[in-house]
């Protein structure tokens, strides 16, 4: 921590982790080797002695200029534009062949434009992070305090600064593998990338009109949008409390105290998970068919005289949807709910009994707010989860009964995400899959944000400790 | 574990509950269990030969056959979907991905629930809004990455369907922070008393004692690419010597393939299931057992 009562009062202005050594402190104040360090990262840290983190920042500060240099610049100024030069066919005399001249592919130049800028804004972060650590040594070898060895450095990475360790791979991995894909087909909402007007080689930048060819209804993907969208919804919602609300039950129904053979239920019940789920859906879809198993048993017991349309109505599909999908979720929430379960704090329900409480009071005044704690940001994880829920809609019904003839007009139980997956797959309309998919996010976001800032574990996480 | 049995052989109607109760109990698990024993009885379904696999009765008509299985062996099917290439392709990738996916959530997990930092309220909003996006928006745009980098040539294959599963699974640490926010404090306070660094703590205490919640968490990433078919699909394209089983099996229902390799189907889905059952159930006990023994929060 930091000793001197200057730092101290510092620290208290702002939040508690704000520090003395900031980047505008280092710019404005720094002495010659940090006002150096602006331009050659590192150097500050090698004045101070710590010769070994310095190089590190330098060598970075190298191998950014490198990729800027051989690469990273002509990507920039191909951003604008994505490309012009149409691939061409040239006769070759010397080989009697047609060959092909190399002509731009916009969605290279589109896909290395978004890296280019995502490592250099990360690159702005890096430099700022070196700034403030040049500053920070500036600082405490004045004050004749002891600067860091490169050796204190590492052996607080695994202990007051354990979470830069523990957190730096898991992000990079997310911003490499989720962010920066995300930006990129951001990106292309705004472009015209799609079979349409044959833009699949190159295309421009077209501002909104890809929004607002979604948000039209009278639009072939408008007719769609909002039918499919009220469905992803009551589905999401349906899917969400029926699978936790039953689960529960079930978890309570075998937790009791005079269910015998505890662990056998419980085995049985989860024993779906072990098997693999698209084997599970692919199988009861083929059992559900016209002809399908179930069809047939019924038919030959004679206690139906017609096949059921399970696929066929639209009503049947998205009820069966709904009913397999508790198939498949239940014993996912029946795992959890007796861990906690069995975790839970007897002395509680105890000292409710003693009290006189009758158990169905206990239940709903103690237990079910306990499992609430622990289980509300997993529930709204399944939320998000079940509105992008893929492969039980595509593997269960493909999205069908088929909403109108066109092949882009998406079905009755299809979500957005398996239409979004149709539109781009099966029918290369990439921009307007991508306008899909950045409305689901708003749809999410407006409903998340509001329901995950009022559970209590969000508010206030050492609420049960 | 301490069994109180105070009321057993009470009251006739407290008797004639707790038999509905469990006569319910098997009704429900007969209906749950009734696809996957319909998958059994299928796999080993004998249909003759020219009919075309594809039957729709519930029982099997013409007798039972191992040939089904067998099959997948053959060298003439092997030629067009190796199944049990397929079967080692998933294996390798699943313990890989397994093991980066755990590490990046056990350390996220402890970031968040133990540490306090700066980024760190930020961070969790980031990741909340990054869960909001459908998952495979970004597939697309995976693919061209991991295709511009190279790594969708040749065994290279392996390396991507690995990350791919795995590289953003930090974000998953949700639950198993909130396990680790259960656990008492003091148990951190009395251990940095007697000298204990934070990695000492995370892993000799924290770790331990979130055994449970970190077995589920295996068996979740565990279960990722035997499980997920898109991704591998898109990944490993037209070339089948990359597919994971999912992908391979899916295929079979194809509708030019399904006509001779219905069953087969019914087979493979059954190989491939017992391994990932055994290993579910012994994990369920495991689960259990570490349950009764963590401290209670």
């Amino acid at each position: 921590m930091e000793s001197s009562a200057k730092t101290a009062a510092l620290a208290k202005k702002k939040s508690p982790f704000a520090e003395p050594w900031t980047v505008t402190g280092a710019i404005l104040h720094g002495d010659w080797a940090t006002k150096l360090s602006i331009l050659i990262m590192g150097f500050g840290n090698i004045v101070r002695g710590q010769v070994v983190k310095g190089l590190i920042f330098l060598g970075i500060q190298a191998a950014y200029i490198y990729y800027m240099v051989t690469k990273g610049l002509q990507d920039l100024a191909m951003f604008p534009s994505l490309g012009w030069l149409e691939q061409v066919e040239v006769w070759n005399e010397a080989k009697g062949i047609y060959e092909y001249t190399a002509g731009h592919r916009s969605v290279q130049l589109l896909l290395w434009g978004v890296v280019t800028i995502s490592i250099s804004i990360a690159m702005f972060f890096v430099w700022r992070a070196t700034l403030k650590s040049a500053y920070k040594a500036e600082i405490l070898s004045k004050s004749g305090e002891k600067v860091n060895t490169f050796r204190d450095d590492v052996h607080d990475l695994f202990d007051d600064k354990i979470h830069n360790l523990l957190l730096s791979l898991p992000i990079a991995g997310i911003l490499i593998f989720t962010i920066m894909p995300l930006i990129f087909m951001i990106c292309m909402a705004f472009t015209n990338y799609s079979k349409v007007g044959d833009h699949l080689v190159l295309f421009d930048w077209v501002g909104l009109e890809n929004f607002a060819t979604v948000l039209d209804s009278g639009s072939f993907v408008g007719q769609s949008f909002w039918p499919i969208l009220g469905w992803t919804l009551i589905w999401a919602i349906l899917a969400t409390f029926l699978n936790f609300f039953l689960g529960l039950g079930l978890a309570m129904l075998i937790g009791r105290k005079r269910t015998k053979l505890k662990s056998m239920w419980r085995v049985l019940f989860s024993l779906t998970i072990a098997v693999p789920q698209f084997v599970s859906l692919l199988t009861i879809r083929t059992m559900l068919n016209e002809q399908g198993a179930v069809n047939s048993l019924l038919l030959e017991l004679g206690w139906i005289t017609k096949a059921l349309p399970f696929w066929q109505d639209a009503t049947w599909a998205r009820v069966t949807v709904i009913i397999v999908n508790l198939w498949v979720g239940i014993p996912y929430t029946l795992l959890q709910v007796t861990g906690i379960l069995q975790n839970f704090p007897e002395e509680l329900n105890e000292a409710a009994r003693i009290d006189g409480a009758r158990p169905f009071t206990i239940f709903r005044k103690i237990t079910l707010p306990y499992i609430m704690f622990i289980m509300s940001p997993y529930m709204i994880t399944q939320f998000t989860g079940n509105v992008n829920n893929f492969n039980v809609i595509y593997l269960l019904s493909g999205g069908g009964p088929a909403r109108g003839l066109s092949a882009q007009s998406g079905g009755y139980t299809d979500l957005l995400v398996t239409w979004l997956y149709k539109l781009t797959i099966d029918n290369e309309l990439y921009n307007i899959g991508a306008v899909i998919g950045i409305f689901t996010f708003l749809v999410l976001s407006v409903v998340a944000l509001v329901t995950y800032r009022s559970t209590g574990s969000y508010k206030d996480e050492e609420g049960f400790q | 574990m301490s069994t109180r049995r105070r009321t057993m052989g009470g009251r006739p109607s407290a008797i004639i509950g707790n038999t509905f109760v469990h006569i319910f109990l098997a009704i429900l698990v007969i209906i749950w269990l009734l696809p996957l024993g319909w998958l059994v009885m299928t796999s080993f379904r004998y249909e003759p030969p020219g009919l075309g696999a594809y039957s729709s009765s519930f029982w099997p008509q013409n007798g039972w056959t191992l040939n089904n299985y067998k099959e997948l062996f053959t060298p003439e099917k092997r030629q067009i979907m190796d199944f049990p290439r397929m079967f080692l392709n998933t294996l390798f990738i699943s313990i890989f991905s397994t093991a980066i996916s755990t590490t990046f959530v056990l350390s996220v997990s402890y970031a968040m629930s133990r540490r306090r930092f700066k980024m760190r309220q930020p961070l969790m909003n980031i990741n909340m809004v990054l869960g909001l996006f459908p998952g495979f928006m970004s597939m697309i745009a995976v693919y061209f990455i991991l295709k511009e980098i190279g790594l969708l040539q040749g065994d290279w294959t392996y390396l991507a369907l690995i990350l791919v599963f795995s590289a953003g699974s930090g974000s998953g640490f949700l639950l198993l922070k909130g396990y680790m926010d259960t656990i008492p404090r003091s148990l951190d306070e009395s251990a940095r008393i007697d000298g204990a660094t934070q990695w000492q703590i995370f892993t000799k205490i924290i770790i331990p004692i979130s055994r449970p919640m970190i077995v589920y968490q295996v068996l979740t990433s565990f279960l990722g690419p035997w499980v997920d078919f898109i991704f591998a699909k898109v990944i490993a394209g037209a070339n089948s010597k990359y597919y994971t089983v999912s992908v391979g099996l899916f295929n079979m229902l194809d509708k030019e393939r399904t006509a001779k390799w219905y069953l087969n189907y019914f087979a493979g889905a059954v190989m491939v299931s017992i391994p990932i059952a055994i290993l579910t159930i012994i994990m369920q006990r495991f689960y259990n057992q570490s349950m009764s023994g963590a401290v209670k929060g």
